[in-house]
């Protein structure tokens, strides 16, 4: 150790410098390989112009002392700025009074760990130096003193003699973070999530209405090349109504009748060219909602998902698996748009249980 | 109202050239009731307009205006009766806002074909723009320009946050800094737009913008939704720079090569010897 600092000593710098014939290192800490590569060592050492030369020295230290100085006018700045841009409740001055207090603060803190590692790089000593680790084992005393010492507590409190005691205490340890864990179940939905997962506000005769007011909307507001954001009637005074919105938010759009290619079975889901669309992408369930009344593509902002609403909704690009779950619609006596019953599949991103 | 104005002119000399009370002809009661009908309405239409008489010259000269600079920038593309060609839609029932906003942004006359019509700086004047809107106006009813009470922006900015936030932030951005759409096309950036473009691209669904008719969004809530730009427009952003408000992508960016940059030439400085 002692000749560490002449850069002298062969083994500088290796992970383990010399063990004893009882202080072998103990397998895992170390890799120690018969054929390793010769450490070098050091490069011999080479004198900074600050160690030959006085003068640039004492350049030196007036640099760092600048950061240090420095700093003070940064812990001042920041002072003064927040007396100088007070916050008046103005989005321009909380801007303002961040801004300036930031930059007092940062050049305060900086300044100060700029001017530390400058002085230590210039003006301390340059000398490389390794410090050595050392064996984890103990010394073969300390181990037998501290099975002394177990055993010692061991006879004291009896913890190996009286079972009672002890079992009970396992007992009670094991039983204690049970509290948690049904706290923790019961976050989860108690019902079986499945049916929850399957099923949105939407059932025969629930009127389509406008995203945010609940307004419903008549079949002849709808003109071509609209698109009407739309929520359930009563989702505003429903109990969950981010949970039930999430999973029956629908996109209205009207085309020429004679551009939908409808499938046999979904005749009369549409009316008069006005569709319905989950807004829930089949991906992993960002509102798709970016929906070009030319070309009837709709867009996923999230993975660019593309569906063509002129096919029914089914994807041309992208990572989404399914086409957009189409919500049967038609009018009631009053003009109305109602929805003929809920979707006829989950809506959404795939889930274990849902048969695909 | 004009028609009717012109009509009952145009009758007027015919009316006087058969006042002959001479003789009795067995139609004259007829002609005689047709008179004081065609007199008193045409008078009464005189009376009555005869305060927009002028303007309604003007608007015959102004339509006049249009049809030509309608035949001369725009008939080659959309046909001689607005009637649309293969190469662009039909202008019938497109209504003045339309026109306003396509030629009033520069995005008409086409400069060429693309994904979609950009905007440029604006080929015609003010008048030229209005002309052209009144003849295109006058083959079909259509969305009109908004009238002025619903473009100051004294709406309810939190209103129209909402329903921005709901019918043109997926397209748009939350902050109006726009973003991309599917093969090459591109929702603006609304920054720079005029209060009256914003409402007319609203009502009128430019290009592959949806229709946001008043049944949708009433003209108060369009007026809150203009209300909400512009206060996006006036507001400094908090936050400090926003580096285009595009969220993720222009933050990470910046992140990744100034952040980082700074972390490993630090690290370098450190780890390097003194001379």
């Amino acid at each position: 150790m002692a000749n560490d600092h002449d850069g002298t000593n062969p083994r500088a710098g290796t992970t383990v410098e010399k063990y004893g014939e009882h202080n072998q290192p103990t397998a895992g800490t170390a890799v120690v390989s018969s054929d390793s590569v010769q450490n070098p060592g050091f490069e011999p050492f080479r004198a900074r112009v600050a160690d030959l030369d006085p003068a640039v020295a004492r350049a030196q230290e007036r640099r760092v002392s600048a950061w240090f100085v420095l700093s003070i006018i940064g812990s001042v700045f920041a002072i003064v700025a927040y007396i100088i841009f007070p916050i008046d409740g103005t989005p321009g001055s909380i801007r303002n009074n961040n801004f300036f207090l930031g930059i007092g603060i940062a050049l305060a803190l900086l300044a100060v760990g700029f001017g530390a590692v400058h002085w230590s790089k210039s003006l301390m000593d340059g000398h490389d130096l390794v410090e050595q680790r050392h064996g984890t084992r103990g010394t073969d005393a300390t181990r037998e003193k501290a099975i002394e010492v177990f055993e010692l507590g061991n006879k004291e409190s009896g913890f190996g003699r009286r079972t009672l005691i002890r079992r009970t205490l396992i007992g009670a340890l094991v039983v204690s973070p049970l509290p948690a864990v049904v706290l923790f179940r019961d976050l989860a939905p108690a019902e079986n999530p499945v049916p929850l997962l399957k099923q949105t506000m939407w059932a025969k005769g629930v009127r389509l209405t406008r995203d945010p007011s609940g307004t419903p909307i008549k079949a002849s507001d709808v003109t071509l090349g609209s698109a009407f954001h739309v929520i359930p009637d009563g989702l505003n005074e429903s109990e969950h109504k981010l949970e039930e919105k999430a999973k029956a938010a629908v996109l209205l759009m009207r085309l020429k009748p004679q551009d939908l290619h409808v499938s046999a079975g979904r005749e009369d889901w549409n009316y008069d060219g006005i569709i319905a669309y989950s807004k829930i992408c089949t991906h992993v369930g960002c509102p798709v909602a970016l929906y070009e009344q030319q070309t009837h593509h709709l867009l996923c902002p999230c993975h660019q998902s593309q569906f063509d609403i002129t096919h029914e909704a089914q994807v041309i690009f992208g990572p989404a698996k399914r086409p957009l779950p189409q919500l049967p619609i038609t009018v009631d006596s009053e003009g109305y748009l109602i929805a003929r019953s809920d979707f006829t599949e989950p809506v959404g991103p795939s889930f274990w249980e849902r048969k695909l | 109202m004009r028609n009717g104005t012109k009509d009952s002119m145009a009758n007027k000399p015919k009316t006087s050239a058969r006042r002959d009370r001479g003789r009795r002809h067995p139609l004259a009661t007829v002609a005689l009731i047709m008179v004081g009908l065609i007199g008193t309405g045409g008078a009464y239409a005189l009376f009555t307009t005869s305060a927009t008489a002028e303007t309604s010259a003007a608007a015959d000269a102004q339509l006049d205006d249009g049809a030509k600079l309608f035949a001369a920038n725009c008939a080659t593309c959309h046909g001689m009766a607005l009637q649309g060609t293969t190469q662009a839609p039909s202008l019938i029932g497109v209504g003045a806002a339309a026109v306003d906003f396509q030629v009033g942004t520069g995005r008409m006359p086409l400069a060429a074909t693309g994904p979609q019509a950009e905007e440029k700086p604006v080929q015609f004047t003010e008048e030229q723009v209005a002309a052209l809107a009144a003849y295109v106006a006058s083959k079909g009813p259509g969305p009109a320009i908004p009238s002025e009470e619903y473009l100051q922006g004294d709406g309810n900015a939190a209103e129209g946050a909402e329903l921005f936030r709901i019918n043109c932030a997926m397209c748009h951005n939350v902050a109006g800094a726009g973003g991309a759409l599917t093969e090459g096309k591109f929702a603006p950036p609304l920054g720079d737009v005029t209060a009256v473009h914003a409402y007319e691209a609203m009502i009128t669904g430019p290009q592959n913008m949806p229709v946001f008719n008043d049944a949708n969004i009433s003209p108060e809530d369009k007026a809150n939704i203009i209300t909400y730009l512009k206060y996006l427009d006036e507001t400094p952003s908090v936050g400090g720079y926003g580096l285009g408000d595009l969220g993720p992508v222009s933050e990470g960016l910046f992140i990744w090569i100034f952040g980082l940059g700074a972390i490993v030439g630090i690290t370098i400085w450190l780890t390097a010897k003194s001379n």
